[in-house]
């Protein structure tokens, strides 16, 4: 009865303009309190004195595909320097005449990527096609059966950066998960060797990692035995990043609940079962965000392997400044390769953005 | 009156018949010091029903967990369906197939459809084809009366629906003892009645229960025992008529009134 009447008798009311549409928005964000009016006026002011300066830098002013003669003519930004180096920033040493191979071997991997991405095409077949295709493009790019050799030390550029990145992730994350449920085991023996493991590859740098794999540990080698300067790199990053993926993954597997692990026993699963298809499924899904975070700092710092002198694109661009003709372009240079490292990262962290909403079976 | 029904199963020998389904000799517990199982000695036979109960604390869901080695026993005997607990992990898991389980907050596998909650256990223990499997799970579904939930997620899901689907899955994988601890316990009182009619159409089939619960209704009307537990000991089992309306212990007397 008295809810009735209270219906009736309400009237239609607005929300008065000033608290709605962008009026209120703009209030209730930029002109709340008299300290944030102050604020929202030198922020405007500070990007009204910075961004017409750069635009006119970037765009008005600038050259896009020149000499360098033509540049040192300019104010503007001389963005010529990336499209006149390209082939030696993007393939490096990589014989200049075979430079399609690896050209080709990366769109076959963005291919390979962008079909992966979709979560309708994990299936059986998955696993067999990037086998297909890693063969594919590991011929590419070390040649034989009619192409001619090219040796790993003369990978360089972004093609080193992926491969680097690449097999670094995929070759870390299954570790990583390994060493998790090692540190989780009652088996003192694994949980032992998990956790020294862990922690002694977390407390020294990837730096020093790099250098014991390309200088110490040849020596260890007998005489004559040698192993692949690349391949000892990529080792290091993998056991480096397993290490951190390890903990994240940990993290996951004690917010799965105690009656997860019961259920999955009571079953009768066996301990690879119940892991498989109970326990990771949820954990590592819980993990996604903090795993990429760690993915994404794997990709980037790959390019610490230029201190055991391989070419990765950041080394390939360093290179090209070294060069007089194009010395002092450093600032565009460095921006096009934040860009392109940019590119990457933020591809890496939506995608993980998108799976998680996916996977999310919450409601 | 156990041996009489086992004698219409006609898969059973008539060795088996005589010989308890559940067989518990002089087994104790313990938690570090704290003594939690002392002497306890139960005799299941095959189709039996029997209700626990018994104040919070006195063991009796560690009991019906030692029955699949949830927990593990220190001392004494574990036998179920001719297969002792021992740390043999084979063992382990051959009695955990034949032993269902249902648990006090279901732990339905939250990433799977129900479903594939139901399918799990027999794709992968008992190596079943998939559609078997999955005809198999929709006919239990129906059972429990649950089956047009078939393809969401237990998220979606009300209590008393998610714990009827974790029946479902324990019977999936066809089991000879179904264990239930506190099946109802965290259930809002109006789902508690469609869980224990599943409970009591499956007593009426004839499945051999373990119940620990408070649900004295339920007790009265399947239990062919009731068993009280206290400090870790049974200290009084009866017939449920007996049990509630002659009990003999102090005790039992203290936590019938303050429950009933």
């Amino acid at each position: 009865m008295t809810q009735q009447a209270s219906t009736t008798t309400r009237e239609h009311l607005k929300p008065p303009v000033t608290h709605v549409g962008v009026l209120g928005w703009i209030r209730k964000n930029l002109f709340n309190s008299w300290f944030n009016s102050l604020l929202t006026v030198l922020v405007l002011y500070g990007l009204l004195v910075t961004i017409p300066p750069l635009f006119k830098w970037a765009f008005v002013d600038s050259l896009w595909y020149s000499s360098p003669q033509a540049c040192r003519e300019i104010d503007g930004a001389c963005w010529s320097i990336i499209p006149k180096n390209a082939r030696f920033i993007f393939f490096g040493f990589y014989p200049e005449d075979q430079q399609w191979r690896p050209l080709t071997a990366m769109i076959l991997l963005f291919a390979l990527v962008f079909y992966t991405q979709n979560r309708r095409s994990w299936n059986r077949a998955l696993f067999p096609i990037w086998t297909f295709g890693l063969v594919v493009m590991g011929w590419l790019m070390h040649g034989g059966l009619g192409l001619p050799v090219v040796e790993t030390a003369k990978w360089s550029g972004l093609p080193l950066t992926l491969t680097l990145s690449l097999f670094g992730m995929v070759g870390a994350y299954p570790l990583g998960v390994l060493l998790a449920l090692g540190r989780r085991s009652k088996l003192p023996v694994i949980h032992s060797m998990s956790v020294i493991y862990i922690e002694l590859i977390r407390g020294v740098p990837l730096i020093s990692l790099l250098f014991m794999s390309s200088i110490m540990f040849p020596l260890f080698l007998p005489e004559g035995v040698t192993i692949d300067k690349v391949l000892r790199a990529q080792v290091a990053i993998i056991l480096f990043t397993a290490a951190y993926i390890a903990e994240v993954v940990r993290g996951g597997l004690q917010a799965i609940p105690k009656g997860q692990y019961e259920a999955a026993d009571s079953l009768g699963l066996n301990y690879p079962q119940a892991m498989r298809l109970i326990v990771l499924p949820q954990a590592l899904k819980i993990v996604i965000p903090p795993s990429v975070g760690i993915l994404i700092s794997a990709f980037k710092d790959t390019s610490l392997v230029v201190i055991i002198a391989l070419y990765d694109v950041l080394k390939t661009t360093k290179v090209t400044l070294s060069n007089p003709l194009w010395m002092g372009f450093s600032s565009e240079a460095y921006l096009a390769l934040a860009l392109l490292y940019f590119i990457f990262c933020y591809a890496m962290s939506r995608y993980s953005r998108k799976l998680e909403k996916a996977l999310h079976t919450g409601h | 009156m156990g041996i009489a029904m086992a004698d219409k199963n006609i898969q059973k020998t008539s060795s088996d018949s005589d010989r308890p389904i559940i067989e518990i000799i002089g087994m104790h517990k313990w938690y570090g010091d704290f003594h939690v199982l002392a002497d306890i000695n139960l005799r299941v036979q095959e189709k039996e029903r029997i209700v626990i109960c018994g104040p919070s604390g006195s063991g009796k869901s560690t009991l019906i967990r030692c029955i699949n080695r949830l927990e593990e026993h220190q001392r004494g005997q574990i036998i179920v369906d001719g297969i002792e607990l021992t740390s043999d992990i084979k063992n382990i898991e051959k009695v955990r197939a034949e032993v269902g389980m249902v648990f006090q907050h279901f732990n339905l596998f939250p990433h799977l459809t129900i479903i594939e909650n139901l399918t799990l256990g027999p794709v992968w223990v008992r190596k079943m084809p998939k559609k078997e499997a999955e005809e198999a799970a929709m006919m239990y579904l129906e059972k429990v009366r649950i089956a047009e939930q078939a393809k969401k997620y237990p998220g979606q899901l009300s209590g008393g629906q998610q714990q009827r689907v974790a029946i479902a899955r324990s019977l999936c994988m066809n089991p000879r003892v179904m264990l239930f601890d506190e099946p109802t316990s965290a259930l809002d009182p109006e789902m508690i009645k469609e869980v224990l009619d599943v409970m009591i159409d499956l007593a009426r089939e004839g499945m051999t229960m373990l119940v620990v619960s408070h649900e004295m209704g339920f007790a009265k009307s399947v239990a062919d025992r009731v068993m009280f537990m206290d400090d870790g000991q049974i200290l009084e089992e009866n017939n449920p008529n007996d049990f509630f309306d002659n009990p003999q212990h102090e005790r039992t007397k203290l936590f019938l009134s303050q429950i009933l």
